[in-house]
């Protein structure tokens, strides 16, 4: 017998889809796509409005290129003020994520303060900085006050969450070492966690000092000082070229700290 | 004769030696002028410091009791928010997987593209999504477009390089197997490389569409839809109960999403 005759007809491989049971595939299919049309069908789109917006775009790039930095001192004065909220708030908002992290950490915080410092982290996480800095520019008035405060409410949310990971997986042996010795709860923190978490929290620290710095520029636009209020001045005045030539600056200030904190921590992880 | 072991339990145990301690203090001293010229130069008017807690307990007494009326409002308000994060979501997927695949060291045709790729994510992701959106707002108009469009700009940058250090991390010998067979550009793609970014793709899709429902809850503050639109109409009236309602509804509405986000993970990965 030739192999040209043989009983079975010659067969094709066919990939196995993602999902495998073709029922949720295909439901997941139709739901996603009813999803789609509704949510788009519901949306309040102004089509006339939008319909300008080529025409628009044109109109504001070339008002933007090339950029000006005629008013460079305006410039100088709002990315100084963000990088002092930046600093300000990082360090105050490292130093109070501590007291949070340990007790949000499960394996040395007993229960009930164990829920505080979560729920402290979580609301903190919840709200978006710009959403906090609203509430704070009507609290404490327009102004750098209220920039440091929502950045340091946010970095207490973003460290005080992995820090408190972080010490629930520490090297227990050290702790019950402190504990057997007699320390108090004071000490055994000080010597037998800290010392293991250290590491990670001046990292940590790094990362938020960048993260900060972005969040500084936008926190400008409700009124809470720094750079993104001469940004948003300069685009409610049209003046766009100043706002393309803040645009740039924000970018690569934002490349270079996120370059220096990238090797900053390489250094010490 | 000299005494060893008393010279052994005279000797002090430190923990760093001379350079590390040096290099240390440098660093803390670093640290300490710059927290210092901040604080000194920075434009805070300092007895609104001392008086911030007042002014936000008072603040936080004015919201209280949540108010209850316009919830339908704020409901509707909510669902767009959805809709931005989740259409947005869907939309940079198109736009950021090309990008990921030209981004990638393994798999871009050539260096132009490479760095092509490169340029596009790191754009995209130095501009903060409200940034973006004072863009898109002076392009076409207040809305949800641009909303949307503000989302997908951000979007693209963060899908695009995970999805790009995705691709670099496949395994190469199925595409090897797969061009040694002869099989297309399309086929090696189609069948070698993503089955393999595959659970990577779905859980940083994921990850973004969380990332984009906080995201797109402080659009409508600079005009771009939303849950911010109401938000801002509130606070500018001075409606604090009404502002209390809308803060615990995005509470609510990000916990729901981050729980979605933890349910569709696990389902993944």
């Amino acid at each position: 017998m030739t192999p040209s005759d043989s009983p079975s007809p010659p067969r094709t491989w066919k990939k196995p889809p993602f999902i495998a049971n073709p029922v949720i595939r295909y439901g997941i299919f139709i739901v996603a796509a009813i999803y789609l049309v509704w949510a788009f069908g519901s949306l309040p789109f102004n089509w006339a409005r939008i319909s300008e917006g080529l025409p628009r775009a044109a109109r504001i790039f070339s008002g933007g290129f090339p950029p000006s930095l005629e008013r460079y001192e305006l410039l100088l004065t709002g990315f100084k003020e963000s990088f002092q909220i930046a600093i300000l708030a990082t360090l105050l908002g490292v130093f109070l994520s501590i007291p949070f992290a340990v007790m949000a950490a499960r394996n040395i915080a007993p229960m009930p303060i164990y829920v505080i410092g979560r729920a402290v982290i979580i609301i903190s996480r919840s709200f978006h900085p710009v959403i906090v800095a609203i509430l704070f520019v009507a609290a404490v008035g327009f102004g750098p006050l209220a920039g440091i405060l929502t950045l340091t409410l946010y970095s207490i949310g973003f460290v005080g969450k992995l820090l408190a990971e972080e010490i629930e997986e520490i090297d227990w042996g050290q702790v019950e070492a402190m504990r057997a010795a007699g320390a108090g709860y004071i000490a055994t923190l000080y010597y037998a966690v800290f010392p293991q978490i250290l590491p990670r929290q001046v990292g940590l620290s790094m990362y938020q000092l960048d993260s900060n710095l972005r969040a500084s520029a936008v926190v400008g636009i409700v009124g809470a000082g720094g750079i993104g209020g001469t940004l948003m001045n300069a685009f409610g005045r049209y003046d766009y070229d100043f706002a393309f030539a803040i645009l740039l600056v924000i970018i690569a200030v934002i490349l270079l700290s996120e370059g220096i904190s990238g090797w900053v921590r390489k250094k010490i992880w | 004769m000299v005494d060893h072991a008393q010279q052994l339990a005279d000797r002090v145990w430190h923990r760093y030696d001379r350079k590390e301690r040096l290099i240390r203090y440098a660093v803390l001293l670093g640290t300490l002028m710059l927290v210092f010229w901040a604080v000194r130069d920075i434009d805070i008017f300092w007895p609104w410091v001392w008086d911030a807690p007042n002014q936000m307990s008072n603040l936080g007494a004015r919201m209280w009791p949540p108010s209850a009326a316009g919830l339908s409002n704020i409901l509707n308000a909510l669902l767009e928010t959805v809709h931005i994060a989740t259409l947005a979501t869907f939309l940079t997927i198109f736009l950021a997987l090309p990008v990921a695949y030209i981004a990638a060291q393994n798999t871009t045709p050539n260096r132009v593209c490479l760095w092509l790729g490169r340029f596009i994510l790191v754009s995209s992701r130095s501009v903060n999504t409200i940034i973006w959106a004072l863009l898109f707002v002076a392009i076409f108009g207040p809305g949800v477009l641009a909303g949307i469009l503000a989302i997908v700009f951000r979007s693209i940058g963060f899908i695009g390089k995970l999805m790009g250090e995705a691709i670099e991390e496949i395994d190469r010998r199925p595409v090897e197997a797969m061009e040694a067979t002869g099989a297309s550009k399309a086929k090696v793609v189609a069948y070698a490389i993503v089955p393999q970014v595959m659970p990577a793709f779905f859980a940083i899709v994921i990850l973004r569409w969380d990332i984009n429902i906080r995201e797109s809850t402080v659009l409508g503050l600079v005009g771009a839809g939303g849950i911010g639109v109401i938000l801002q109409g509130a606070i500018d009236t001075f409606a604090w109960p009404t502002v209390a309602t809308i803060l615990i509804a995005i509470i609510i509405l990000v916990l729901i999403g981050e729980a979605i986000t933890s349910l569709l993970r696990s389902k993944v990965l």
